[in-house]
């Protein structure tokens, strides 16, 4: 039959023949159930669009306080990037790496390697290298800790809020606004309509 | 090399292994493999550059190495202080156990809860669970292999959460300095605790869940299905 395609379960190896999929509609492995292919709606310009909203949220949270702390007349307003000066001043150069890079160069990369990708794809055009740096984008995934890193803020107010007045500043709405945004950029990327262009280039 | 698109296959169900194809870790391509070989290298996918192997390499000793440094690591992740805070001339060292202790105490049960879960649970669980699969798979168990598959999903989404603490003491030592009068310094036991959340996170990158199902061949019961 024509359209069909053969795909091999990620997780138990086993070979499927895969026809196309609507919509809004995925398919599973019969043996283990592991996700094989999803097909989304529009799936190119909604990416592109969020992604490029997330850029802007990424640059603002992280040029700008996130939060403050108050005690006895005395304040201070920090940025993300603060508190991993302070893990390099303190001695701890490697914690400071494995900070910055889950909390900030992980999902920056994620989202402009995203963007060189599917740029030239919703132009109709061509950039070199396209398809290897798009499995970057697919590699860092696991490394874009965002989600976490506002569990993170969360307990910290909480355990502070004892002890001093917290003040959320302008960073923290984005950071939040930041999460969905990643969050629904990632939702709407269909990597298996990305590979499948592969043979027209 | 051959990229293989669509092939004839026996009408039985087979693997990718079986019907000597590669099939690409990131993006999925199936390559063509000489049939004779079935171990070393095979060099990279020709769409996304992913080097290309029939099953993760050591898959075995490598998750096993990983799970041991998780595991010494884990002592003094737990014995040695995270923080150091002075407050008015107080000074106290926290723990990640004395952190879970004193939301208990202080009755916020769903911060410690939240705490212990993400610090204390799920490193443990994870050990215990790749352990288990590990062991499984070495043994050529043939028990269960869709739940054993799906404790591996289970690891791998999880892995990442265990950075809470990690981030919530980025945050106190970036807010908490202001001399005399509050201050938080990072002691070394963060990093200890951070290398075991990454040590972990290898190990279940390392395995392969494919092992699983090698010792058994596929049911013939077993139809695919586009579409849910
Ligand atoms: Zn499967
Ligand atoms: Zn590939």
């Amino acid at each position: 039959m024509k359209n069909e395609h053969l795909i091999a379960c990620h997780d138990c190896d086993l070979l499927h023949r895969v026809s196309e999929i609507p919509d809004g509609m995925s398919a599973y492995c019969c043996r283990c159930g592991a996700l094989l292919a999803q097909s989304k709606r529009n799936s190119v310009e909604r990416t592109l669009a969020l992604a490029l909203a997330g850029l802007f949220l990424l640059i603002l949270a992280n040029s700008f306080p996130f939060l403050g702390f108050k005690i006895q007349g005395q304040s201070r307003h920090v940025l993300l990037l603060t508190g991993i000066r302070r893990f390099y001043i303190s001695g701890m150069p490697w914690l400071a790496l494995l900070v910055l890079f889950t909390t900030f160069i992980a999902p920056l990369l994620q989202i402009l390697l995203l963007m060189y990708v599917l740029l030239p794809l919703y132009l109709g055009v061509k950039f070199p290298g396209m398809f290897v740096l798009f499995r970057w984008v697919q590699k860092l995934g696991s490394w874009s800790m965002m989600e976490v890193f506002m569990v993170g803020v969360l307990v910290s107010i909480v355990k502070l809020a004892k002890m001093a007045q917290i003040i959320p500043d302008v960073a923290l709405f984005c950071f939040m606004a930041l999460i969905f945004v990643l969050a629904a950029c990632m939702a709407s990327l269909d990597p298996h309509q990305i590979w499948k262009q592969w043979k027209t280039y | 090399m051959e990229t293989v698109e669509d092939v004839l296959i026996p009408e039985t169900v087979a693997t990718a292994k079986a019907a000597f194809l590669l099939s690409c870790p990131v993006c999925h391509l199936l390559v063509r493999r000489p049939p004779e070989a079935s171990t070393g290298l095979f060099g990279r996918c020709p769409r996304c550059g992913e080097t290309l192997h029939l099953r993760k390499p050591n898959s075995i000793a490598r998750t096993w190495a990983l799970i041991i440094a998780a595991l010494i690591f884990y002592i003094p992740a737990n014995l040695i202080p995270i923080t150091t805070v002075t407050s008015l001339g107080s000074v106290q060292t926290d723990t990640i156990m004395s952190g879970v202790i004193y939301f208990i105490a202080t009755g916020m049960w769903p911060i410690a809860l939240i705490i212990f879960t993400a610090s204390i649970f799920i490193p443990v669980l994870k050990l215990l669970i790749l352990s288990f699969l590990v062991i499984s798979v070495q043994r050529h168990s043939g028990w269960r292999p869709k739940d054993r598959t799906r404790l591996y999903r289970i690891v791998e989404t999880i892995g990442r959460w265990s950075m809470v603490d990690v981030f919530v003491v980025t945050i106190l030592v970036a807010l908490v300095h202001l001399g005399a009068l509050a201050n938080v310094e990072p002691r070394s036991g963060v990093i200890y605790f951070a290398a075991v959340v990454l040590l972990t996170m290898f190990a279940a990158m390392g395995f392969d869940p494919r092992l699983i199902w090698d010792v058994k061949e596929p049911e013939d019961e077993c139809e695919y299905f586009p579409g849910t």
